[in-house]
């Protein structure tokens, strides 16, 4: 679709870069916040007509049924939390955390974030994917450290190392796969080319596009937060703005998790490489399993939600490793679902740190009684992400078992024990918090309830009725994923 | 001419890896930087070098910003750094230098052993660039584990990204080459500006004790 002449990809891209240039500019916060809001609520808009219709394939920008659905969610999670943002800094600069130069700044900033997430989505260029998510990571580091306490430089600068670190074993295997792709397709911006190299895939150097996918699954694999390189993750969630927190988790994890199924479909497409699904099923499960207890020990009600997070992406990233239609739809599916849940669950977190001035678990207590709106919202949110019937986590956490009991029984066991495990220390801890003698400071929150509530009644919904075109729709996209 | 061309970008690759061992047994602060601008330099002779067999003009300019950015500039302010900071001089490491040095060929043997067996088909001289650019980002990825101290991390991950521009330049008319060596520029930039802003002298530390009283509030 063509509006003024501009097509709905480049105002994706264009919107926020546009956006983050006047925020940089304008200092007054209320109104900035408000453009903030508005800029990603245009960018959902483009991102929406993208339903409707997609632009030509070009050199260096695509949209497929696969990242489309990307962009759908990625920009509908960015305007929420802009939404969220919008109530959360003005109490932070009451609190003196931000001053307004650097509120300014979290602005652009945020904006910057989400071209780099939509470049990085609609490339059709391995390079620029992969500048994209380089892009993504810096300002993300920029963002973990701006409180500037100890803790917060310390999280950013473990962030950043691990992740320059993830990044540069990225482009490792870029590097290698173009080397692969260079026999067959020749010398020069072809062999770098998506769309290309899918379809010439069966042609190339299969022994090097092994060794570029392990490359690619660490690199990539560090910033989905999988475990063993999952260490940043914590402590980026729990020392950073709570809004970049939900944008974190929600977003920026399933971008990196998008860049390895690309690969993941070119490894799929030539039949001499291996099966990228083995490593993908044990990484996915070994992350499932750790994170589960981990959750058991942690003290920060924020670095809990992050683990849960690396929880959940060992769950997506296993299911698109046992693959088949079944497998993948209930990964998008469950992947689309933690981002609702789990910024919905960090916009009720954000609120109540800032009420109870403190993320210690066993300084909160009785949220359902003191802020009833709040505490209820989390105890929701807590429910749907650790799987209970009928939310829409616990209908793709089912469908992925049961696809794991159709093709490899075997490896349902440690699913479900995960799985168990987590629940445990998940309702555990929200007995703890929503429940019994209220404790910490009671003072009324002034928070927007409406993201939280929007993303949860979405959530419900499709725990029990999941519209047919939807359906389809990740069918399709399913199938695309093999 | 072949055979020289051959002998000559082979010769520079070698090196790369064999001043990444230099680096790995480095004590002290100066003396690391020192040879992480010699690392550079090379670096930029062979993107130089492969830039003329190759024929293609554009991977002068990696070469050039290798050479002025990489082995001049960053040096120099890292330099002034921990001058600034009074950072000490002396390099803790997590284990002995023996022991990074035998982990360190092993890595070594395990890059050639990969790449080579999995390139027969690519053409010689790429695929011993491709085994020396593995070697260089391994070592350099052991020399960031070896090190407690911020600087150190930073000169061991600027050496893991002088492998990765050895590989790209290697890889024969690979494209965004110039971009993503500039891409890598600006996220160094802002490594080594964020060492000097944060005062990170140890790992973490130490930092701005002042911004800390300032922002700390209510947070624990």
């Amino acid at each position: 679709m063509t509006l003024f002449g501009i097509d709905a990809v480049m105002a994706v891209l264009a919107i926020p870069a546009i956006a983050a240039a006047l925020l940089a500019l304008l200092p007054a916060y209320r109104i900035t916040a408000r453009i903030n809001v508005l800029a990603t609520w245009l960018t959902f808009l483009a991102a929406l007509s993208l339903l409707f219709g997609r632009p030509e394939t070009g050199r260096y920008l695509f949209v497929d049924d696969l990242n489309n659905v990307f962009i759908v969610l990625t920009t509908f999670i960015g305007f929420t939390t802009s939404v969220f943002s919008a109530s959360y800094i003005g109490h932070e600069l009451e609190t003196g955390r931000l001053t307004p130069i650097y509120l300014r700044f979290y602005h652009a900033m945020y904006q910057v974030l989400m071209f780099a997430m939509n470049l990085a989505l609609v490339a059709n260029n391995i390079g620029l994917m992969w500048v994209a998510i380089e892009l993504a990571t810096l300002t993300t580091v920029l963002m973990v450290g701006i409180y500037r306490t100890h803790e917060a430089l310390e999280a950013a600068w473990k962030y950043f190392i691990l992740g320059s670190v993830g990044i540069a074993l990225a482009l490792f295997g870029t590097i290698l796969v173009y080397m692969a792709a260079r026999p067959t397709i020749g010398e020069g911006l072809d062999a770098m080319i998506w769309t290309v190299l899918i379809d010439r895939a069966g042609g190339f150097d299969a022994a090097l596009l092994n060794v570029a996918f392990v490359f690619l699954l660490l690199g990539y694999g560090t910033k989905v937060g999988l475990a063993p390189l999952h260490a940043w993750l914590p402590d980026a969630h729990a020392e950073g703005p709570t809004p970049i927190s939900a944008v974190l988790s929600g977003l920026l994890l399933n971008v990196a998790l998008y860049a390895l199924l690309r690969f993941k479909l070119l490894l799929a497409a030539n039949s001499n490489a291996l099966a990228p699904g083995p490593l993908m099923v044990i990484i996915g499960l070994v992350s499932l399993i750790f994170a589960a207890f981990m959750l058991y020990r942690r003290r920060d009600i924020k670095r809990m939600f992050a683990y849960s997070s690396i929880e959940h992406m060992g769950i997506i990233t296993f299911a698109f490793g046992i693959g088949g239609p079944l497998a993948n739809f209930a990964g998008l599916l469950h992947m689309t679902m933690h981002s609702l849940t789990k910024s919905a669950i960090f916009f009720a977190v954000g609120h109540i740190a800032q009420v109870k001035g403190t993320q210690k678990i066993a300084d909160m207590g009785g949220l359902t009684e003191t802020h009833p709106v709040l505490g209820w919202g989390l105890v929701l949110g807590v429910v749907a992400i650790a799987g209970m019937p009928p939310l829409g986590i616990f209908m793709s956490e089912f469908l992925i078992v049961s696809s794991t009991f159709a093709r490899e029984p075997l490896l349902a066991i440690p699913l479900v024990f995960g799985l168990l495990i987590g629940f445990g220390a998940l309702i555990l801890r929200l007995n703890q918090v929503a429940f019994g003698e209220p404790r910490g400071p009671s003072a009324p929150a002034e928070a927007s309830y409406v993201p939280m509530y929007a993303h949860l009644a979405l959530v419900f919904t499709a725990g029990v009725y999941l519209p047919p075109p939807l359906v389809v729709w990740f069918q399709n996209v399913a199938k695309v994923l093999g | 001419m072949r055979g020289l061309a051959f002998d000559i970008s082979h010769l520079l690759a070698g090196s790369l890896v064999l001043i990444s061992f230099t680096l790995l047994y480095q004590d002290r602060l100066y003396s690391l930087l020192n040879i992480f601008a010699l690392h550079a330099f090379v670096l930029s002779l062979s993107v130089a070098w492969q830039a003329f067999i190759q024929d293609a003009p554009h991977l002068y300019l990696t070469a050039l910003i290798a050479m002025v950015f990489k082995a001049i500039i960053i040096p120099v302010v890292l330099h002034r750094i921990i001058v600034k900071l009074g950072i000490h001089r002396e390099i803790e490491t997590v284990v002995g230098v023996g022991v990074t040095m035998l982990g360190g060929m092993g890595l070594v043997a395990l890059s050639i052993m990969i790449m080579l067996r999995v390139t027969p088909e690519a053409d010689p001289l790429a695929r011993e660039d491709l085994a020396f650019a593995l070697a260089v980002v391994l070592l350099g990825l052991l020399l960031m584990v070896t090190r407690r101290n911020a600087v150190g991390q930073v000169v061991g991950f600027m050496s893991l990204e002088n492998g990765l521009v050895l590989a790209a330049t290697g890889a024969k008319g690979m494209p965004l080459v110039v971009e993503i060596s500039i891409a890598f520029s600006v996220l160094i930039a802002f490594i080594v500006i964020g060492i000097f802003l944060f005062r990170i002298r140890e790992r973490f530390d130490t930092v701005d004790l002042q911004a800390l009283d300032r922002f700390r509030g209510e947070r624990r």
